[in-house]
């Protein structure tokens, strides 16, 4: 009866305050004496800043300050990865010298009492740069030199590929992408003395401590990281970005609380991004379809100052059985800002590559996509020879088969008709590694009744508010609604990043602890005060049950609400505590989550217009905790991968670096109208081996799939085959 | 954005006599504070013209419509009179940008809607139309969104409107208020190709103000439709569209007017696919002729050859779409 609030369909306890407006984000907190800070960003991509005027801004109304590398105290760099903990996006701090890697890169900051004057005043300095012609194509770029950022190889899969009967051999490509929350990134800083206060909106409070005090150089026990909601990261906030810094040290030197906000324009530049990808695969078979081989090579580019992998290769050992494979990744550097993790990071394009080249196998041999996938089943991680800690994916293809109708699919090209409307029938397999991190969590039990859990994580609208509610109420039988929550602030017990799916495989096993410390230390309190009716019991007999405190013996009814307990002691609460570590299987087991998506698109040929029409996705993501977030989490990764899939590319300008569709009237989403109604169901099997709700993530694993299975539709309703992303008018056309 | 004087004149004598050299006119403001704030336009004082009465929308003496300059984009489209006799412009104004953006615009703004062009928007590149004599940063740019029709080696900006498109099909009328005189123009000589001179998009002297279109009544029998193509299904400019006002009599198409969207340097009226489909039998094989013809004085480039064939589609299919019998 107790668990029942685990699995329900829970509502967010913080929906209303964000329906209603009341919900603070980082640049609404309201702050006395505030002055603003307008970034000026270069606007070449390569080269270095000549001569840098700023007398006329400076002599405007309202202008406090102009920074530039030329009159700042330098930062510093972030330790990583010589410490954990701290990663920042770009590893080279703002204004360390008068160079220029990327279009967009803060050059000066403006610092004026209102936003206004700081932006006409950002207009006025002058600058001069040296231009060096930019790297911006991959094309540009010197060829990869050194070691691969990745190198897996298994059998031979040289050998075996030109010896097997039928081969693939594609080059598949994905663009570059921006996150694009709807929450732009922004800071608010404030100095009290030494000490630092930074309102952010971030994945990851712990890390942007650390990175601040390493990059400002202060002590870390004098930052303070506040960040209660977050307008959606998508990887975007996991890192800490220059503007932050340059929040810090603007308020420092003015001695005033000093507000950065991104622009909408510049989140295409200097907030990082996901890489274009280039992916050759080689598949070599057997003529009824079995693998004999797998090669997947992979160029990303970074920039000039970071090497960041998009890491495509995780899930080509994995995904199929295969005896033999190879997995190569190589980076090159380019003049364009820092990419970072976006939403299923190195997997979904990586996937999309894959799955194409299945599909072109499966195309090759006239074989069903589903019935080639269930050929090449992979029933252990043969990367690791360990075996899955859950997999069911099995039963996820076939719920979603079922579901969609896919044994009517006629594979004849062009075959399948809705009226005038020719139709188009696509499927793909999902996968997203599963991990835990460590996490500790306090959970106190109040006399009034009611119950307080927090720790340093913080909800980036996944959630997470709800499901520590949920843990904390299913532990104690205390309802929903009397647990507050409190995220999103680096002074509470240290918790995990909001990213890589981990969460909440993180937090539940240590909210659990923390919440049976508490109710241990309540039951102590009981057996030992005068008055208890549970005086000098032993207190393995008592029980909580909805929020009484009774013997095992009797029902709840006859026990006291806990709170009466802490008043006779005169408490005005008790605390428990726990810290989880890491998953402590993953030496003997691989854990990893799955799904299968099912599409079909409309294709009228007479106008060329390609629309989605249906969508079925099933997933294989363990427990789930909460119906409703979860759900809302696939489906939202699925929006995602049909504007990957049709959408999304961020154009840079071939001379300058310029991300040209900076803007949401350019860069192309997913809208409502594109979206059909979306069926989303779970195939619920507990992964106990990766915690006790034996829950697993579901951020990411929506996205995975959803491209390649979109251009198998396409293909299935227009015969072309599509391997370059997004899907366009002009490729189907041609 | 840099700071402007504001005011705010309660009659049209008064806007056009207190506007200065450097002013602009502000109604819906979907353009003109969009470009202020990226600093490509910096009118030195802004003349709100929100408050005369030019918000109506009557039928003209002698049939036909007479909108008001400031008749919002949503209470255009979904006029009754509109919906019922001129399809095609209520179905271009519901196919152009958002809910919130049509309640704001104004059908005299969206007249003067400037272009989506990447190179325009921002002042770091050349533009000859944001500063004449400066270049084209398009031409040997990145041009998928880019004009086939009207452009010159001056200028390949797309006008982006697509009410406008289906005003041309309809045969509007645009009326103007300057300093001395009233005007009345015809849609199709108010606009202006690039040619050398892109900064000049129309024929609007400096302080004229749009107050008025008029629409001309259409015979019995008369069918209009509005096919507007893009990547994806709302909120983005036309890669290409089209505009077709029509009626058959017989099997033959007695009466064609044609128009395109997102093709052309300005809304673009095509007298040649007119032309291939007066008196001819209505079928597939005239209506590709028509869009053949239309389409043959295009200049594609590179990124937006693709345009020529998806606007011959969006004739086609048009025309498909309003000459069948039900």
């Amino acid at each position: 009866m107790s668990t029942s609030v685990i699995g329900a369909a829970v509502s967010r306890i913080d929906g209303k305050l964000k329906v209603t407006g009341a919900a603070r984000y980082a640049v609404d907190h309201p702050m006395d004496q505030i002055a603003y800070g307008v970034g000026i960003h270069s606007t070449i991509a390569n080269g270095a800043i000549a001569r840098i005027d700023t007398s006329a801004a400076e002599s405007m109304p309202g202008v406090i300050a102009v920074l530039h590398h030329g009159n700042t105290d330098p930062l510093f760099r972030p330790a990583n990865p010589f410490e954990h903990d701290s990663r920042a996006g770009e590893s080279r701090p703002p204004f360390e010298d008068d160079k220029v890697y990327y279009y967009g890169q803060f050059v000066a900051l403006v610092v004026a009492n209102t936003f206004e004057q700081a932006q006409d005043a950002a207009t006025r300095v002058k600058i001069e740069y040296q231009e060096v012609k930019p790297l911006v194509r991959l094309s540009d770029a010197p060829p990869p030199s050194g070691a691969p950022a990745r190198n897996y190889k298994r059998g031979d899969p040289d050998g075996s590929f030109k010896s097997a009967p039928v081969q693939i051999d594609f080059t598949y490509t994905t663009p570059a992408e921006t996150h694009n929350p709807m929450e732009m990134h922004g800071t608010i800083a404030v100095w009290n003395g030494n000490k630092v206060t930074l309102y952010e909106t971030t994945q990851g409070v712990v890390n942007h401590q650390h990175v601040m005090s390493e990059m400002i150089g202060v002590p870390l026990e004098d930052v303070h990281v506040i960040s209660p909601f977050c307008g959606s990261g998508f990887g975007g906030k996991l890192f800490p970005w220059p503007h932050s810094m340059l929040a810090a040290i603007a308020a420092r030197k003015v001695e005033r609380p000093v507000k950065v906000s991104v622009p909408r324009s510049l989140m295409f530049t200097t907030v990082g991004h996901r890489p274009f990808t280039q992916q050759r695969v080689r598949i070599g078979a057997t003529k009824d379809g079995k693998l004999v081989s797998l090669q997947h090579d992979v160029v990303t580019p970074s920039s000039i100052i970071d090497a960041y992998a998009e890491n495509c290769t995780e899930p080509t050992p994995v995904l199929y059985s295969c005896a033999n494979v190879s997995a190569q990744q190589h980076v090159v550097h380019l003049n364009i800002g820092t990419p970072t993790p976006m939403r299923g990071p190195g997997t979904t394009p990586g996937l999309f590559a894959i799955e194409s080249a299945m599909d072109d196998l499966a195309i090759k041999l006239n074989l069903d996509p589903l019935d080639l996938r269930l050929r090449n089943y992979a029933e252990m991680d043969e990367s690791s020879n360990k075996p899955f800690s859950s997999k069911h994916l099995r039963e996820a293809y076939q719920k979603g088969a079922e579901r969609f109708g896919w044994s009517r699919r006629n594979p004849k090209v062009g075959s399948m008709r809705d009226g005038d409307l020719i139709l188009g029938w696509g499927m793909a397999s999902c996968t997203w590694p599963a991990g835990r991190g460590s996490a500790e969590v306090r959970v106190r039990l109040n006399a009034d009744g009611t119950a307080r859990a927090s720790s340093a994580t913080q909800d980036i609208g996944t959630g997470t508010y709800t499901i520590f509610a949920q843990v904390v109420s299913e532990k104690t039988g205390i309802p929903v609604e009397k647990v507050d929550v409190v995220l999103g602030d680096s002074s509470l017990p240290p918790g995990p990043m909001s990213g890589g799916s981990t969460g909440n495989a993180s937090v539940l096993p240590a909210i659990a602890a923390a919440a049976e410390d508490a109710v241990n230390t309540l039951k102590g309190v009981a057996v030992k005060t005068e008055g208890s009716p549970f005086f000098n019991a032993d207190a393995k007999t008592l029980n909580l049950t909805g929020g009484r405190l009774h013997t095992q013996d009797k029902s709840p009814d006859s026990g006291v609400p806990f709170g009466e307990i802490l008043k006779m002691r005169r408490l005005a609460g008790i605390e428990g505590q726990a810290k989880t570590s890491p998953d402590e299987n993953s030496h003997k087991l691989s854990s990893h989550t799955f799904g299968a998506q099912f599409c079909e698109v409309t294709w009228d040929p007479g106008i060329a217009r390609l629309r989605v029409s249906r969508w079925v996705t099933v997933m294989d993501a363990g427990r789930i905790i909460n119906h409703k977030t979860a759900r809302n989490q696939i489906l939202g990764g699925v929006v995602m991968g049909i504007g990957m899939g049709l959408f999304e590319e961020t154009r840079y300008d071939q001379r300058n670096g310029k991300p040209l569709n900076n803007n949401f009237a350019d860069y192309i989403v997913s809208t409502n109208a594109d979206i059909p109604e979306l069926d989303c169901i779970f195939v619920e099997y507990p992964d106990l081996n990766l915690n006790e709700y034996g829950a697993r993530g579901v951020g990411e694993i929506g996205l995975t799939g959803v491209a390649s299975a979109l251009t198998m539709a396409v293909h299935h309703a227009t015969g072309v085959r599509v391997r370059d992303l997004p899907i366009r008018i002009e490729q189907l056309l041609a | 954005m840099q700071s402007f004087r504001y005011s705010q004149p309660k009659s049209v004598d008064a806007a056009v006599s207190g506007i200065s050299q450097s002013g602009k006119f502000i109604a819906g403001g979907t353009t003109l504070v969009d470009l202020m704030k990226l600093n490509v336009e910096k009118p030195a004082a802004i003349v709100d013209i929100n408050g005369l009465p030019l918000d109506r929308i009557e039928s003209a003496p002698g049939g036909g419509l007479k909108i008001g300059a400031l008749v919002r984009n949503s209470d255009l489209a979904w006029n009754t009179d509109v919906k019922q006799n001129y399809p095609v412009l209520s179905e271009a104004l519901l196919a152009g940008a958002s809910p919130q953006l049509r309640n704001m615009a104004t059908t005299g703004g969206n007249i003067l809607q400037r272009t989506r062009c990447y190179y325009f928007r921002d002042t770091n590149y050349k533009c000859n139309k944001r500063e004449p004599g400066s270049g084209c940063s398009a031409i040997d740019g990145f041009h998928r969104i880019h004009a086939i029709l009207g452009t010159s080696e001056h200028c390949i900006a797309t006008h982006p409107s697509d009410m406008a498109v289906a005003m041309m099909a309809l045969e509007a009328t645009v009326h103007t208020r300057g300093a001395k005189d009233e005007r009345s123009i015809a849609l199709n000589d108010f606009y202006l190709v690039p040619g050398t001179t892109p900064d000049k998009e129309n024929v609007l002297e400096p302080g004229e103000l749009i107050t008025y279109v008029t629409l001309p009544a259409l015979p019995q029998g008369t069918r209009s439709h509005y096919l507007k193509l893009r990547d994806r299904a709302s909120y983005e400019f036309a890669l290409a569209s089209a505009a077709v006002v029509v009626r058959v009599s017989g099997g033959k198409i007695e009466y064609a007017r044609v128009a395109l969207g997102g093709v052309g340097t300005k809304p673009w009226r095509s007298k040649e696919a007119e032309e291939a489909l007066h008196g001819r039998e209505a079928s597939e094989h005239t209506f590709r002729a028509a869009a053949e013809a239309a389409l043959k004085p295009a200049k594609p480039l590179r990124d937006n050859a693709f345009k020529v064939e998806l606007a011959k589609r969006a004739i086609v299919r048009t025309l498909q779409v309003t000459t069948q019998t039900a």
